[in-house]
């Protein structure tokens, strides 16, 4: 069966062009980029090369990238470098909408004496700012705010918020692994301390991360050990993850112009004919504000894993925010958060493409659509025929 | 991505009697919106008194429906008495086997059932709201609900009571009241999250137990006394008795007794040897240990 991919913010379909680059990375050249030798020397310069690459893509410079294991990892140590430099400060500010990388990582703290604060957001999944403004003081360590929601698409002014952040003395971080490769980053000109992105959310392989340290940014190294990234990341770097990093970074910034025309149509064609062809149906989040490739609607009185196994049996892949597609039984905290009706948060569905998406797919997932939605209203106990 | 049976797939995409029964004998209806899953479940009875006819609307997973399919097969052509006797594990087993997160909707079917044929003894009148205290708020279930999963499945964990009734599947506020429900039925077959046995050295030197203390005072106790602005140091042990004292907000605290009892004390238990018991510098004579 084709599999029809749309859960691109999940994970990523790996670039060949990516592929062809890393792979002589294991067997051909797979010197360690700290010897001594030329042999491991030569690896060195291509580590550099993938460096260069990430940098030009983020507007930044080579020495203020740190090469991690995952999006995960740099939330981790973003989060918790931070603190440990923070001195007396004790208060975190995050949102209720964050990532679990973000959000377990501060929870777990708050056991350990720190404050944290989760700021709201309103129905269409945008940040409380005034909420925010207010919760920045004096005794605030860090602000970390992801640059778009994974399950909406919906981006925040992080722009605005590193600013207001900056004002007042406080750290701020972002986790960009939704937005890097998507939307233009440019950190350049930004306020923005640290940034988080994930490989394999941008055509690249899973278990490679960046976290970007903003010169000047006190930050105590997470993983301690050897010397490598400057200190700021011990561990021996993953060299062919590393290079591919670097292509799939390569590709993204060639792509940007892509993804916000032609997958952006192909997002807005597949959100409108499943709009117009399912009835009680609506969008999640602030269309004005998001990302190109996201589309998140909630089909009324019926359950998204009930919409997703019957996808399935077309190969097509998306995701839900309903209770049991996670195992818990509630619905996604994200739905939660923005008060979507229990009606519609357990029928909700994400549609996430990427540059790979064509518009036959497209049709394809918004052709079958109606009949699924149809087929498991006729069996819910909540429509009246 | 759930490992469902092949039975459970085809219910799920053929469900069989889907619909409602206008004259139905007997009408129940259980679960809600909120609650991510929902089943009416209709049946008639035909002259000689069995099942003739039986059909479901589900709002739910793929196993809710299937659950619900499966249960309309089940029941066509029993008589009441032997529709009664049909539990969640009747469902179960003609799935195939349901994974341990979904049994609650098998359970769920059971409940509609036992819910439709109350409506049929009641000669259609609507069913009595159930009765009882709450335990688990989220998801609205009673504690003669919970106290019938844990007696009828013989579960021991409260994990396995949110599988099959979802209670403490939310917020996780009543977990200790659903173990406290699992001790009053189960006796000492329960198991609390706390029970697994600690991995404790078999026998100590002094020196060993000393150093152990301090290790144990310093990762395990300090911490959680550091978050709420208070210490404790290490006095002396002596023998099985162990002298800390507390310092900061613990000095203070009108707390500290329980703070001694319920960490200090059980921590030390936990990690070194259940022999110990804790004193407070200065009140050993007043307290004379906590035991």
């Amino acid at each position: 069966m084709t599999i029809v991919y749309m859960d691109n913010n999940a994970t990523t379909k790996v670039a060949q062009e990516v592929v062809e680059e890393m792979l002589p990375y294991f067997t051909e050249f797979y010197g360690n980029p700290s010897s001594m030798h030329s042999f491991g020397g030569q690896v060195g310069k291509k580590v550099v090369e993938a460096r260069q690459r990430i940098a030009s893509l983020l507007g930044c410079t080579p020495d203020e990238i740190v090469f991690t294991s995952c999006g995960t990892e740099s939330d981790n140590a973003a989060i918790r470098g931070v603190l440990e430099s923070a001195g007396a400060r004790r208060k975190i500010i995050t949102s209720r909408i964050e990532h679990p990388a973000v959000l377990s990582t501060c929870r777990q703290l708050e056991a350990h004496g720190y404050m944290i604060v989760e700021i709201g957001v309103d129905k269409q999944g945008r940040l409380n700012l005034d909420e925010l403004k207010d919760s920045v003081d004096e005794n605030t360590a860090l602000v970390t705010i992801m640059h778009a929601n994974n399950e909406t698409g919906v981006i925040f002014p992080i722009e605005e918020i590193a600013q207001l952040a900056k004002s007042k003395g406080v750290v701020f971080h972002t986790d960009a692994v939704q937005t890097v490769g998507k939307i233009p980053v440019n950190l350049k000109d930004s306020a923005i301390d640290l940034l988080s992105l994930s490989g394999h959310k941008l055509h690249g392989p899973k278990g490679v991360g960046v976290l970007y340290v903003r010169k000047g940014t006190r930050l105590t190294p997470f993983m301690v050990g050897g010397h490598q990234e400057s200190g700021k990341r011990a561990g021996t770097e993953n060299v062919p993850g590393i290079i591919a990093l670097g292509k799939a970074c390569q590709l993204a910034e060639q792509n940007i112009v892509h993804e916000n025309t032609v997958v952006k149509d192909l997002r807005d064609r597949l959100e409108k004919k499943i709009l117009e062809t399912c009835t009680d149906s609506f969008v999640n989040g602030d269309t004005e504000n998001r990302l190109p490739n996201t589309s998140n609607i909630s089909f009324e009185f019926i359950e998204g894993e009930s919409i997703l196994m019957m996808l399935d049996m077309y190969g097509i892949c998306a995701s839900s925010g309903s209770a049991c597609t996670s195992g818990s039984l509630e619905p996604s905290h994200v739905m939660r958060a923005m008060g979507v009706p229990f009606t519609a948060a357990h029928g909700s569905i994400r549609y996430s493409l990427s540059r790979y998406t064509t518009q036959q797919e497209v049709d394809f997932v918004a052709e079958k659509m109606p009949a699924i939605v149809n087929r498991l209203r006729e069996l819910s106990p909540f429509v009246k025929t | 991505m759930w490992d469902y049976t092949d039975d459970v797939m085809d219910h799920f995409l053929k469900p069989r009697n889907v619909g409602y029964i206008e004259d139905a004998d007997g009408v129940g209806e259980v679960g809600s919106l909120a609650c991510g899953d929902a089943l009416t479940f209709t049946f008639k009875l035909g002259d000689d008194g069995t099942i003739a006819d039986a059909k479901f609307k589900t709002f739910g997973c793929a196993s809710a429906v299937a659950s619900s399919s499966v249960l309309t097969e089940l029941v066509k052509g029993m008589t009441i008495e032997e529709a009664e006797k049909v539990t969640n594990d009747d469902i179960v087993d003609k799935l195939g086997g349901l994974p341990d997160q979904k049994m609650h909707c098998s359970v769920m079917g059971q409940e509609a059932l036992e819910a439709a044929i109350a409506n049929y003894r009641n000669k259609g009148k609507a069913v009595t709201p159930k009765e009882g205290k709450i335990i688990c708020t989220c998801f609205g279930v009673t504690e003669e609900e919970i106290r019938k999963v844990v007696t009828e499945h013989g579960l021991t964990k409260a994990e396995q009571v949110t599988n099959f009734c979802k209670a403490g599947g939310g917020c996780g506020g009543c977990i200790g009241d659903i173990e406290k429900i699992i001790e009053e039925v189960q006796g000492a077959k329960a198991e609390t999250a706390h029970t697994a046995a600690p991995v404790r050295p078999a026998k100590l030197t002094n020196i060993q137990k000393i150093q152990l203390v301090q290790q144990t005072i310093n990762e395990q106790i300090r911490p959680a006394l550091r978050a709420d602005g208070g210490d404790i140091d290490l006095i002396d042990v002596d023998g099985n008795k162990v002298i800390v004292a507390f310092r900061g907000m613990c000095s203070q605290c009108k707390m500290a007794e329980f703070t001694m009892r319920d960490v200090v004390q059980a921590r030390l238990k936990e990690f070194v040897s259940e022999d110990l018991v804790v004193e407070e510098e200065g009140k050993e004579d007043q307290h004379g240990g906590i035991k």
